[in-house]
């Protein structure tokens, strides 16, 4: 179910553990997961996790099924439901929101054509708020797919980023 | 990221130059001398110990606990496996200071926890590293690869006898992951949800064993105070505020950013340091510490110094060090609602007081700013308040509370005349 190179990667996560204490890789078994059905995916509902990728990975690292989808649900980046090919996160905490993180967030919804929470009909982008990201002095931010955090997203650069996402 | 220095950590750290952050220039910057000076010399723990207490240094995280005090704490006989742990979880709203030292200078973090092994006696170190800055994360497992490489960590440490390892974990989006037992439980696999105490992590930490747990900043201190002395450390600040500390500004000024000065500075020097107020509006309010210190009026805040004492003082707390600042144009009642809907969505909901209320909190708060108050409700307030702090297992609660507190007590003609007039005093624009 995942790549060579995603379980080489888990197994790297394993191995910063104590030999007994292996559900601690889970949470970095989880994202690896996720970036693999992220990157191969082909639909929002393929760029997910699921139940069944949960359970293969629960099985791999050597935990209760239950136990790895406790986590992937408590977790909020963990994208659990079907996902655009771009996921744009935006903070609208109140330190961001002085320095125009709601604006960017209304900006970039205006020209999605989509609200926060939707995913536009081609199945290219999802708009979401986040919190605070540790990064309010950058601000606006802007998280591209969970990892790629973009900063000073002011309309020109938010033009910019959205014309390179292809 | 901007950096405006005059202290301890950034000391020579050129943020323009894209490998500051690599071994070869921090031992250029005098780094690694700290463990090799205890390695060296067979400095005893508790010698080690004893100069962290000298130093005044107090937890950067947001209590301001003396570490030294609780590195004392640890078992250093107990003879089973012992852990540090760092907490770069930093997602307390203002509070971006972490980042740019695991960014800019992580092998300080880590000869800082290096030494914390060494002086606490335990075999391993983690670093939980906030999950929203993932990039910064895998930077530091560079570093801690550089750092093995170069002998300074696993077996037999600069060829002594002295084992230490230590490794990044990265958190996923979990506000609550930042309190330091919800960490633990994270780190272990679980669910972020805070643990009853006691027993305190010292006795019962990580996996069950004895651990000791701090903020990145606090650690990343450490160095210069082994390597100069914690004697100087202290005199870098004031007496009980030993040290710089790293200043996270945001909001209306012209050069929001980190700023690493003495405590004991005026907050009218720092705001000024920060390029003053943006567009020249006048400073309405500002959240010394973090979204969940007490809000103070902007002319309180300009006659206090950046330290622990004088911010509680004045009601409010040093916490993060995150400042957040707002000028005339802020509705109070919008402000505090954006930091209610934060807790009420961060609560991890163990706790009935804290679960329910955070949404009692936000759901008032919601309907004052859109002019569907209804009197009685900033009483409402004040009584789900009381139901929540203090009650509860972890202090999420309190953290939400403080703000709701504070704001209407400062800024109470706003939400009066909101919940009067269905109108906001201040026409308020998120710029
Ligand atoms: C809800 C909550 C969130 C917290 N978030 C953080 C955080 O992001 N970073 C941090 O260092 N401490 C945070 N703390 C404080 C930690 O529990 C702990 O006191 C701290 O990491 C200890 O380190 P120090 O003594 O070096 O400050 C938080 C506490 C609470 C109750
Ligand atoms: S106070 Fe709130 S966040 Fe803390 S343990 Fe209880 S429910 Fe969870
Ligand atoms: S409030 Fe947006 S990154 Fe902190």
């Amino acid at each position: 179910m995942l790549s060579a190179q995603s379980l080489a990667k888990i197994d790297r996560e394993l191995a910063k553990y104590p030999a007994d204490q292996f559900r601690s890789a889970i949470m970095g078994a989880l994202r690896i997961a996720l970036v693999e059905r992220r990157e191969t995916g082909n639909t929002p509902e393929e760029r997910c996790l699921n139940a069944d990728v949960i359970e293969f990975v629960a099985n791999y690292v050597g935990i209760p099924p239950v136990a790895a989808y406790e986590v992937a649900t408590f977790y909020n980046m963990y994208d659990m439901k079907p996902v655009g090919k771009y996921k744009l996160t935006v903070c609208t905490n109140l330190p961001c929101a002085l320095q125009g993180g709601v604006n960017a967030a209304h900006y970039i919804g205006e020209k999605l054509g989509i609200g926060i929470g939707e995913t536009t009909a081609d199945g290219k982008f999802t708009l979401l708020e986040g919190e605070c990201m540790g990064a309010c002095g950058d601000a606006p931010v802007l998280l591209v797919n969970n990892h790629k955090m973009c900063s000073f997203m002011t309309r020109e650069a938010i033009d910019k980023k959205l014309a390179e996402l292809e | 990221m901007a950096v405006f220095v005059n202290g301890v950590i950034f000391e020579g750290v050129d943020t323009a130059a894209p490998d500051c952050w690599r071994l070869e220039a921090y031992m250029a910057r005098g780094g690694y001398q700290a463990l090799k000076k205890i390695l060296d010399n067979k400095i005893p723990q508790e010698d080690v110990i004893a100069e962290v207490k000298n130093s005044g240094l107090r937890g950067r995280g947001g209590a301001g606990f003396p570490t030294g005090l609780k590195w004392s704490f640890m078992p250093r006989s107990f003879p089973g496996d012992k852990y540090v742990v760092c907490n770069t979880d930093e997602g307390e709203p203002g509070t971006f200071k972490d980042r740019d030292i695991i960014v800019y200078n992580p092998h300080a973090l880590i000869e800082g926890m290096i030494i914390a092994g060494y002086a606490m006696g335990c075999k391993a170190g983690y670093n939980y590293i906030h999950g929203e800055i993932f990039e910064a994360y895998e930077l530091f497992e560079e570093a801690l690869d550089e750092a093995r490489k170069a002998g300074l960590l696993g077996q037999n440490i600069l060829g002594t006898d002295f084992s230490f390892d230590l490794f990044a974990h990265h958190g996923y989006g979990a506000y609550i992951c930042g309190e330091e037992t919800a960490l633990l439980e994270s780190l272990e696999g679980k669910k972020g949800q805070p643990r009853f105490k006691p027993p305190f992590p010292a006795s019962f930490g990580l996996y069950g064993k004895p651990t000791t747990i701090n903020n990145t900043e606090s650690f990343a201190s450490v160095p210069f105070i082994i390597r100069d002395g914690g004697q100087k450390f202290l005199e870098a600040g004031k007496p009980n505020n030993g040290g710089t500390k790293l200043f996270s500004i945001s909001g209306h000024v012209n050069r929001p950013g980190n700023y690493e000065i003495p405590l004991g500075t005026p907050f009218a020097t720092l705001l000024e340091m920060a390029g003053g107020m943006k567009d020249g509006k006048k400073l309405k309010a500002v959240i010394p510490g973090g979204s969940s210190a007490p809000v103070l009026p902007g002319e309180v805040m300009m006659e206090l110094t950046m330290d622990y004492d004088s911010i509680s003082k004045a009601g409010s707390m040093l916490g993060s060090g995150a400042v957040i600042v707002m000028n005339e144009d802020v509705c109070m009642v919008k402000a505090l609602e954006r930091l209610a809907y934060f807790y009420h969505e961060e609560s991890c909901g163990q706790c009935t007081p804290c679960r329910e209320g955070t949404g009692w909190l936000y759901k008032v708060i919601h309907r004052i700013a859109n002019g569907e108050g209804r009197d009685g409700d900033l009483e409402l307030l004040e009584s789900v308040g009381n139901n929540m702090a203090g009650r509860t297992i972890c202090a999420l609660a309190d953290a939400a509370v403080f703000p709701v507190r504070s704001f209407t007590k400062h800024f109470r003609n706003e939400f009066e005349h909101l919940i009067t007039h269905k109108k906001a005093l201040v026409d308020h624009k998120w710029c």
